[in-house]
């Protein structure tokens, strides 16, 4: 079952349209900045964007961040959210289940497909974020990095840290992913279940700015997605990384099990 | 394969306040061309769909292959075939694949020989020739007959079938008619869901009737369009048979007379013997249709609750 949602996702011509247009929006910045030749100042712009003139291997990270808090999550949502509600938009849910695909199964293969969907994104992020900053700035082939903290970072330090915020922000992005799959099991409506989770998305981004929401700002599931950054601190700062990846799990794990809750007692008459 | 193949007990499913099924006995036996009848909203797809286990009833039990529905769905579902209100496909993939995913979606589809099960089923329905295009590009027809192929694929002892020849040309209906009926020679139920009276009469051996929600009729179709015991002719002098007939005559319309006596033979001699000319002669039958009507009609009176 699993294997057939993977088949189904990367087989669709969508999949990699979005995977191409989030690629876009990095490449031009990078294009800009070496044709313009400036960066932003330390501490504005998007993380890292400041220090990939001077070392093109921090561009994968800038890259991410630059997609992270926007386009990222964006793709997630329409992912996640037309995972269920899609299958029953065309029809193909009730011959799913009366096969039977067992809801649960497909409910857990959804999920599954949706993080390979995530981490695929992501690694490609990266990766073109790589090949984009080592052809277009300077590599520091020898020498060492300059980590956020001042110190400095080797090569294989950066390169290790960089696969562990690829992680971190495929985790940030569940939440998302568990909001857009908990609606999509709601409606029939794949555009419905997607604007769910986007209206989440952009509640929390606009929460965390507002003074008067401090309370409950460690609670939005955008809080901790640029924590990432931390990881390039030396020492690194597990605090918010940390509570980060558990704020995530109980997003998750509660959407997932009201999503279970509904999909497995629902009547199917789509 | 022996005895009951789809039983219901006091089936029924509600939504708030309205019963769109509500207490039915379906009895399914195997080897049976079950033609499952109702207007549209008389609940049979509801019905379809609990057979299924897409639909939970709000009371009452499904058996289908002798095991209960939903909670041997697992082990009974992939020995049954469905087509459920219209076919359904991922458009951007041809049809093989799509036959691929589903059949690799659920129990019961081994992967070896699956793409020459596929191969088969496709030139089965006639699609043989665009196993490899999109779906995209299919007409209604073409559509029907890949649902159709899915059905067929696992070569299931049971076909649940909802409307199996919407959007199909004269041709086509009677391509698949012949198909259900192979198949249904050697050795498949076939359970049709249809509103075509038409299409029910010339396939089915049992025929069901919903309306309303409630069973008004289930019985052998044979039973059911059994000879009246009266003989119909037509004759281009009706007024003179009648005479000759006396009070033999049961009704009149035109040129056609319907009389006692489930004997053709007997009542042609006594029109000839007095000279009246006799242009057709045959044993009077209810057509489906008049038996759907009546029983229909006779729930007419009934409240639904």
């Amino acid at each position: 079952m699993i294997s057939v949602e993977l088949r189904k996702l990367f087989r669709r011509p969508r999949t990699w349209i979005t995977i191409a247009l989030l690629n876009a929006l990095p490449v031009l910045v990078a294009v800009l900045l070496k044709v313009t030749d400036l960066a932003p100042r330390p501490g504005e712009g998007p993380a890292f964007l400041s220090a990939v003139l001077t070392n093109g291997t921090l561009f994968p990270l800038a890259a991410l961040a630059i997609v992270l808090p926007l386009f990222l999550p964006i793709a997630v949502a329409v992912v996640a959210g037309d995972a269920v509600a899609g299958e029953a938009q065309g029809g193909t849910l009730r011959y799913l289940l009366a096969r039977p695909a067992g809801r649960t199964r497909l409910l857990v293969a959804k999920l599954v497909a949706i993080i390979a969907f995530v981490l695929v994104t992501v690694v490609i992020v990266a990766a073109v974020g790589y090949v984009v900053g080592t052809t277009l700035f300077e590599v520091q082939s020898l020498g060492a990095t300059t980590g956020i903290s001042g110190t400095s970072l080797t090569p294989e330090q950066v390169a290790g840290r960089t696969l562990l915020s690829i992680g971190y922000i495929t985790v940030s992005m569940l939440g998302v992913a568990a909001f857009a799959l908990f609606f999509s099991t709601l409606t029939d409506s794949p555009q419905l279940a997607t604007l769910g989770a986007l209206a989440v998305l952009i509640g929390s981004s606009l929460l965390f700015t507002l003074d008067a929401a401090s309370d409950i700002a460690p609670y939005l599931p955008t809080r901790y997605w640029l924590s990432f950054v931390d990881f390039f601190r030396d020492p690194v700062l597990w605090r918010n990384i940390t509570r980060g990846l558990g704020l995530q799990a109980v997003y998750v794990v509660v959407l997932l099990g009201a999503a279970w809750a509904n999909f497995t007692t629902k009547d199917v008459t789509s | 394969m022996n005895g009951t193949v789809i039983a219901t007990s006091g089936l029924r499913k509600a939504y708030g306040a309205v019963r769109a099924v509500d207490g039915i006995d379906l009895d399914v036996r195997a080897g049976d061309v079950y033609g499952f009848l109702g207007a549209n909203g008389s609940g049979k797809t509801t019905t379809v769909r609990m057979l299924l286990g897409l639909v939970l009833p709000t009371a009452g039990t499904v058996e289908v292959l002798g095991r209960p529905i939903p909670k041997a769905g697992r082990e009974v579902l992939p020995r049954v075939g469905a087509l459920i209100e219209g076919p359904a496909a991922y458009p951007h993939l041809s049809a093989s694949a799509n036959l691929s995913l589903m059949d690799a979606a659920g129990p019961g589809g081994a992967r070896r020989g699956r793409r020459q099960r596929i191969a088969d089923v496709l030139d089965q329905v006639g699609l043989g020739g665009v196993g490899k295009r999109q779906v995209r590009g299919f007409s209604l027809g073409m559509r029907q007959r890949l649902g159709l192929a899915g059905a067929l694929l696992r070569r299931p002892d049971l076909l649940i079938l909802d409307e199996p020849t919407n959007g199909l040309d004269p041709q086509g209906i009677h391509e698949i008619r012949t198909l259900l009926l192979d198949l249904n020679r050697t050795g498949t139920t076939v359970f049709l869901s249809s509103h075509l009276l038409a299409e029910i009469e010339q396939l089915a051996t049992r025929v069901g009737v919903l309306d309303r929600g409630r069973m008004v009729l289930q019985d052998d179709l044979a039973t059911l369009t059994a000879p009246t015991g009266a003989t119909v002719v037509r004759t281009p002098d009706p007024a003179r048979a009648a005479r000759e007939l006396g009070d033999r005559v049961l009704s009149a319309d035109g040129e056609r007379l319907v009389v006692r006596g489930s004997e053709p033979a007997e009542v042609n001699a006594v029109l000839v013997g007095a000279g009246v000319p006799v242009s057709g002669l045959a044993l009077d039958r209810p057509t489906l249709e008049d038996v759907v009507l009546a029983a229909a009609a006779g729930s007419g009176d009934r409240v639904a609750a």
